[in-house]
């Protein structure tokens, strides 16, 4: 199972959790099994997130894969200038 | 360069990573290219907006009689045309957007929320007329008690802006509402245990003043609406397709009846990434029947575009006497101008990036204050947050009697590093950025007596998104290359490149142009450090495309599968003896050929880009401090950071000098100047002091290049970082020099005057 980690104020939204084990293939499955734990974050889940997927950034890609030995992170969403 | 049929390099390249004449060159220097304010249509009258003269004012009344009925007026148009939106932020653009305040920001509403804020636009015949129109207006405000520090404003009994504004980001929600529109925190492991570990801590409290982003181009833009509904929009930006969906919105457009062309442009730097006159001209021109254009002056600039927020920041470090950094805490106060949307959050992210910790924790807060709506400046957010952590960083070295490049690479962030902002980072190059800096004979040069000299790193994410990129190959073989994203920093040069290197051809067969919103798919804007890497990869793509097509092509041609067919060195090969004899049939071959033999050919690619690579670097300095006047000069400058790959060298050196540059105004000079009315008192160049040649050394560049594995020629976005190490960079050795350590910019002059006079600091031996 893919392991995500908190941080920022989903970590608040998520009862207080750094890290949960959620089984996923991709991210819009990951993030629809997330809303379904964490009732609180789920609002939060489809609009101004990233999710560093071991690592690398992904940003309103919900059929990114997900690997089952992947760390997701859930940060905000980055732009720039 | 060897290409097999996908495109894909073996390893050396033969276009990316040269040098050739940028394709806008010519243009540029002769005065053809157009920018925003260079269009004229028939008929065309001339917009002019009335500001706010108040930092803080409710709004009574507005009577526009008198205005409408000046000869040469055709129409005005103030709150009452615009539709109020509810509040609902959604992601349109650069970051999450709330329409609730978009439409506020365009043209006031209930209250005046800062100096320059719009009240009301007139379209004339002239722009003589359009002023006197603008006199002829009478407002009704009652002025309010006014806020423009981010500690006052955060105070209970401060003004409010918004008072119904309730702080996001507590549990449980304040019942009361404030000027703090949002707080956030970061927190990985134990700071107080971390802090435990330390033989020494630090904490020190920094403050920033706004910077404007202080591109030459002033705002302009020139709106066309038709009597079908359809309009034209002309504009000055970093992303047209953004500019659609803000006006589309706030006019209750369909997108598709709206085509914006982004000009040429004359520097944005984060700050072209918002609408502020294109609603107002789309309106003018909607009521009045006519094109109206709409051009900034210096001093509206100044007054009501967005600069990078000014901040109040608090950080600790703690470290082993062994230079082990054993925990960071930093407490962010950033102000958001007029509306909530400061990069408080990037600036927590960013803060402690650059370093392998174990215990970090950053709270941040968004404040409200009246000032006009900060906007993006080069990695917005990290600058400030940075500027305190380096700073402790080389007083931390300096208390060990470490070399500081020492102690960062002691402590740096590698592949495989628990980012402080929680994912793990994938291959980056801060130590091969740092190994540069201390092999550099710049480190190792000696100083004169009274120098200093400092260094500090940086961090900035980038970003992918969505991109399309188009390339129309012409019946001579030559190809015409379209892309979205606004060529601000040499982009098109770099999408040349990386085409040419992918098809196999030379650079100079590609003439690429920037499509409008209506010739290409929906585009994310140019900024992120996004554009050499999205729209890269979204032209590699459409080459691809174009190759798949053109194979098929000559395997129809030789009656052979397409899967026996190769492209290489910009023509197709039969792959092997088996596959038949053929000449081998080159781009304008097919080209020649594409009629008869089943039509034209476009290659296409619609993309997301995703897996940006973060950039880091790392800074070198050298100033003399002139103990008379205060001054300080930059004696030496050297830029170091990884790109991934230098598609064009050059581009990427003007973009760490750019960034460099704009970083030393930030930390010497340049500040807004307020009375105490809140009304600027700097809103121009002269008195609002950008760094000019005569104040900057020659900028020495070194590009390093840990490839992003993520796209197919290694490249990571290089715009932003340069800009977040110069403030600290440079307070360190101003700190070196002195002996002072500043913890407030910029340290203009007066300030170091004062500073060496409170000090009594002895000349230099």
């Amino acid at each position: 199972m893919a392991r995500v980690v908190f941080i920022g104020n989903f970590r608040r939204l998520a009862g207080g959790d750094t890290e949960a084990e959620i089984a996923a293939s991709n991210v819009r499955d990951l993030l629809r099994r997330l809303g379904e734990r964490y009732p609180a974050l789920a609002p939060h889940l489809d609009e101004g997130i990233a999710l560093a997927i071991d690592g690398e950034i992904h940003q309103d890609a919900l059929f990114s894969p997900v690997r089952p030995d992947s760390e997701v992170c859930l940060m905000p969403k980055i732009a720039g200038g | 360069m060897a290409a097999n049929s996908h495109g894909k390099t073996n390893g050396s390249t033969r276009w990316v990573g040269t040098r050739p004449v940028r394709p806008d060159g010519v243009d540029k220097v002769t005065g053809r290219a157009r920018f925003g304010a260079d269009v004229h249509l028939p008929n065309m009258l001339v917009g002019k907006v009335l500001r706010s003269p108040h930092a803080h004012a409710r709004i009574r009344s507005i009577d526009t009689s008198a205005a409408l009925a000046l000869p040469g007026v055709k129409t005005v148009v103030t709150r009452d045309d615009f539709n109020d939106l509810p509040s609902e932020f959604v992601p349109a653009g650069e970051m999450l957007v709330n329409y609730r305040d978009v439409v506020r920001n365009v043209m006031a509403r209930e209250k005046a929320l800062f100096e320059g804020h719009p009240v009301a636009a007139v379209a004339a015949v002239s722009e003589k007329v359009a002023r006197e129109a603008l006199a002829l207006i009478k407002v009704d405000y009652e002025v309010l008690p006014h806020v423009l520090d981010v500690v006052e404003a955060m105070a209970p009994d401060a003004p409010l802006l918004h008072e119904d504004m309730i702080t996001a980001g507590v549990d449980p929600a304040p019942t009361t509402p404030s000027n703090v529109a949002k707080v956030v925190e970061f927190k990985i492991g134990d700071v107080e245990a971390g802090f435990a570990e330390a033989d020494i801590v630090i904490e020190r409290e920094f403050s920033t003043q706004p910077v404007h982003q202080g591109y030459i181009e002033p705002h302009s833009c020139i709106a066309n609406y038709s009597e079908d509904g359809q309009a034209e929009l002309w504009c000055t930006t970093q992303g047209h397709f953004v500019v659609r969906g803000h006006c589309a919105k706030l006019l209750g457009m369909d997108v598709s009846k709206l085509r914006v062309t982004a000009s040429e442009i004359g520097g944005g730097f984060g700050g072209k990434t918002v609408v502020y006159l294109e609603p107002v001209a789309l309106m003018l021109s909607r009521k009045s029947g006519q094109p109206v254009k709409m051009t900034m002056t210096r001093e509206e600039v100044f007054q009501a575009s967005g600069p990078a927020a000014g901040t109040r920041v608090w950080a600790k470090v703690g470290m082993t006497n062994e230079g082990r950094i054993t925990a960071g805490e930093a407490v962010l106060k950033y102000q958001a101008g007029a509306f909530q949307g400061s990069p408080v959050q990037p600036g927590c992210m960013c803060a402690f990036a650059p370093y392998d910790l174990a215990h970090v924790k950053v709270v941040g807060y968004d404040v409200v204050v009246n000032r006009p709506k900060v906007a993006a400046y080069r990695a917005p957010g990290a600058p400030q947050s940075e500027f305190a952590v380096e700073s402790i960083i080389d007083e931390l070295a300096k208390r060990i009697g470490m070399d500081p490049v020492e102690l960062r690479l002691k402590n740096a962030a590698k592949e495989g590093t628990k980012a402080a902002y929680g994912p793990t980072f994938g291959p980056v190059g801060l130590v091969e950025t740092l190994e540069e800096a201390k092999a550099h004979d710049h480190y190792r040069a000696p100083l004169k007596p009274g120098q200093g000299r400092g260094v500090a790193s940086g961090f900035w994410f980038n970003i992918g998104g969505e991109t399309c990129a188009t390339l129309n190959l012409g019946e001579d073989g030559t190809i015409a290359l379209v892309a979205g994203t606004p060529d601000i920093g040499g982009s098109r040069a770099s999408l040349c490149l990386q085409a040419a290197e992918t098809l196999g051809v030379d650079v100079e067969r590609i003439r690429p142009l920037i499509g409008d919103t209506s010739t290409l798919g929906y585009t994310f804007l140019t900024g992120g450090s996004r554009t050499a890497f999205a729209s890269g990869m979204a032209v590699v793509e459409a080459a691809r495309d174009m190759i798949r097509q053109l194979c098929e092509r000559a395997a129809k041609i030789w009656d052979i599968p397409a899967e026996a067919v190769e492209w290489i060195d910009g023509e197709a090969r039969p792959a092997g003896s088996n596959a038949g004899e053929f000449e081998p049939l080159s781009l304008a071959d097919l080209a020649r050929l594409a009629g008869k033999s089943g039509g034209p050919f476009v290659g296409r690619a619609q993309i997301n880009a995703q897996g940006a690579g973060p950039s880091f670097g790392t800074h070198i300095v050298d100033v003399d401090v002139d103990r008379e006047t205060g001054r300080v000069t930059i004696e030496r400058y050297t830029v170091i950071q990884d790109a991934g790959k230098a598609v064009h060298p050059s581009y990427v050196e003007g973009q760490l000098q750019g960034g460099a540059v704009q970083g030393i105004g930030w930390a010497l000079n340049e500040e807004y100047i307020y009375d105490d009315k809140g009304r600027l008192q700097n809103p121009g160049f002269l008195d609002y002091r950008i760094p000019v040649c005569s104040d900057v050394p020659m900028i020495d560049t070194v590009i390093v290049e840990v490839p992003n594995p993520t796209h197919p020629y290694g490249v990571r976005g290089v715009g932003e970082t340069p800009i977040v190490p110069p403030m600290a960079a440079i307070a360190n050795a101003v700190d070196s020099a002195l002996g002072l350590r500043f913890t407030d910019l910029p340290m203009s002059p007066p300030r170091v005057l004062k500073a060496l006079g409170d000090a009594r600091v002895p000349e230099a031996a």
